[in-house]
């Protein structure tokens, strides 16, 4: 019926994947030499606390984010693969790299079979449940001595590593790679039709499972790769640390900062969560070398409050223009 | 109409809600390209026959089968893929995706994106949105909203299209637009169930009336026949 002419269709652009790699393989390996070139091993330090809240922050963005179902329970993902990096290294004496790998299968599968259990429940049911398996985790690995219980366990790092000037270095190299892959992973959902899926069920669910969107596929994909990434952020926290328990794995911290970081970057969006996490974590960084760690949920407690009553859509949000 | 074959067949469809039964042994027998108006009281059963039909509900009782395809059991989004497609009594579009994107999300399922982005323009086209594809939804009007829902509900060529009050609460000339969009939508082919509360849309554009009253169908046939049965005029009257 509509004879008349058109304006040009709102086309979605192609995503230019290669120019994301190149160009955040070009940032990191910017950063790489700075600190290098500053040559503090506490640069490394606080880069990696900085850099996993990265990764995080990208990790929960994918089911968070997008599909709207909070997961309170990042603690208990990450300290998945915090545990199968301890057990790794316990059972066959592995290294980082291989405890990586490990986490982003256990912690995937935690991720799915979360998904199984607790996709059927919407909002709040949903966070609560998440919320319970992170303290059933937490409860396990209390009772379990081979991982040390309550008293934890302690990871010999090697003191160097070839090519790097410390270990330190090593460990904030690893994690720079896991925030470039966990943010283009993030992006790469963004502008995919998993992506497009998800936003629908974020949006309306039901109108979403009506118009043919596969609603539970697409969340089981989602939990799951959440998931793995939560615990890949977690594997290298013994190699990083030296030693952990479950207090410090399970933290709350990691649970409220992981949800505050892309609800401050502006959630929904690949680059939110890495604006969120970087100055969070560096606001935490500052208050604990200048006044006091005991700072930082403070800091994140008034950031969101702030944020909740000024930007409701993050950062990125409050620069759109709709 | 006779010569169509069956594309729609329900027998015995029940549904309850603890002890309240909602719906009560329902038949249909739809053919392809056919029009069918359901009408009826609120709270009389036709939302739940529908929902019965597109899965959002599971009905207790009875069975449902599309082009030979048995339909129980299955999620609404696969009922949606083998050519069952639905608006809601609300528009519920999604709220953070362009007017173009919301066409788009049913077919990147099933096409390419280029050939998604292709079909969605068709479709604005048809429902006269195509000027507005980059806009949000909640910058159209009300009747625009209808529109959207139409085209989302039809872009991935569905053989059936389940209209629960496409034109409520909209004005005379623009449920005669949405009425007009129907019937092109009917001659391309595609077979409407019509749920309505405004008799002159339901009835202009039926085939075919079937009046549900407390849960059960109490009278099926042609318009006309249809609203002059006492048993419907008393449904909508009451008794005299």
């Amino acid at each position: 019926m509509s004879a008349t002419a058109l304006p040009a269709p709102a086309a979605p652009a192609r995503p230019r994947h290669l120019s994301y790699w190149l160009g955040a393989a070009l940032l990191a390996a910017a950063l790489l030499v700075a600190l290098r070139l500053i040559g503090n091993e506490y640069g490394w330090y606080a880069g990696y606390f900085v850099l996993q809240y990265v990764v995080l922050a990208a990790a929960w963005n994918i089911l968070g984010g997008y599909a709207g179902y909070v997961n309170f329970g990042a603690a208990g993902f990450m300290a998945t693969g915090t545990y199968t990096a301890v057990v790794l290294y316990e059972a066959l004496g592995l290294g980082v790299i291989p405890g990586i790998l490990g986490a982003a299968v256990t912690a995937g599968l935690l991720g799915l079979g979360t998904g199984y259990l607790t996709l059927r429940l919407r909002g709040v049911y949903f966070s609560i449940a998440t919320l319970c398996l992170a303290v059933v985790l937490q409860t396990l690995v209390v009772n379990w001595d081979y991982v040390g219980g309550s008293r934890g366990a302690y990871v010999i790092r090697p003191m160097t590593m070839p090519g790097f000037v410390s270990y330190g270095e090593y460990i904030f190299a690893v994690m720079l790679a896991l925030a470039v892959i966990a943010v283009g992973i993030g992006r790469t959902v963004e502008l995919s039709r998993l992506g497009r899926g998800l936003q629908a069920i974020r949006d309306n669910e039901r109108a979403a499972e009506a118009v043919g969107v596969p609603t539970l596929r697409l969340k089981l994909i989602a939990t799951t790769l959440s998931g793995a990434l939560m615990g890949v952020a977690g594997a290298p926290l013994p190699f990083y640390a030296g030693y952990v328990n479950p207090d410090g794995a399970f933290n709350l911290a990691y649970a409220v900062n992981t949800i505050a970081m892309p609800l401050i970057g502006g959630a929904g969006t690949w680059l939110g969560p890495v604006i969120g996490a970087v100055l969070l974590a560096t606001l935490q960084q500052a208050a604990t070398v200048t006044i006091s760690s005991a700072l930082n949920l403070w800091i994140v407690g008034w950031m969101l409050v702030l944020f909740v009553a000024l930007a409701p859509r993050g950062i990125l949000g409050w620069f759109r223009k709709r | 109409m006779s010569g169509r074959e069956v594309l729609l067949r329900a027998e015995g469809v029940g549904k309850r809600f603890g002890g309240f039964v909602a719906l009560q042994d329902v038949d249909l027998e739809l053919r392809a390209g056919e029009r069918l108006g359901l009408i009826g009281p609120n709270g009389s059963g036709k939302s739940t026959f529908v929902n019965c039909l597109s899965g959002d509900f599971a009905a207790h009782d009875g069975r449902v089968v599309l082009a030979g395809q048995a339909l129980d059991g299955l999620k609404p989004h696969r009922r949606a893929r083998l050519g069952l497609a639905r608006t809601f009594q609300l528009p519920q579009p999604f709220a953070s995706l362009s007017v173009l994107e919301n066409v788009r999300v049913p077919l990147l399922f099933g096409d390419s994106p280029a050939e998604a982005t292709s079909r969605a323009m068709e479709c604005l086209e048809e429902v006269e949105l195509a000027g507005k594809a980059a806009r949000l939804p909640r910058e159209l009007t009300q009747v625009e909203q209808r529109r959207l829902e139409l085209a989302r509900a039809i872009a991935p060529r569905p053989r059936l299209l389940i209209a629960d009050e496409a034109m409520a609460g909209l004005s005379h000339a623009e449920v005669d637009q949405i009425l007009a969009l129907l019937r092109r939508l009917n001659a391309a082919g595609t077979a409407v169930i019509m749920i309505e509360h405004i008799m002159r849309a339901v009835t202009e554009f039926s085939e075919r009336l079937m009046v549900f009253v407390a849960g059960r169908k109490v009278a099926e046939g042609a318009p006309r026949v249809v609203l002059a049965l006492p048993e419907v005029e008393e449904a909508y009257l009451g008794r005299q």
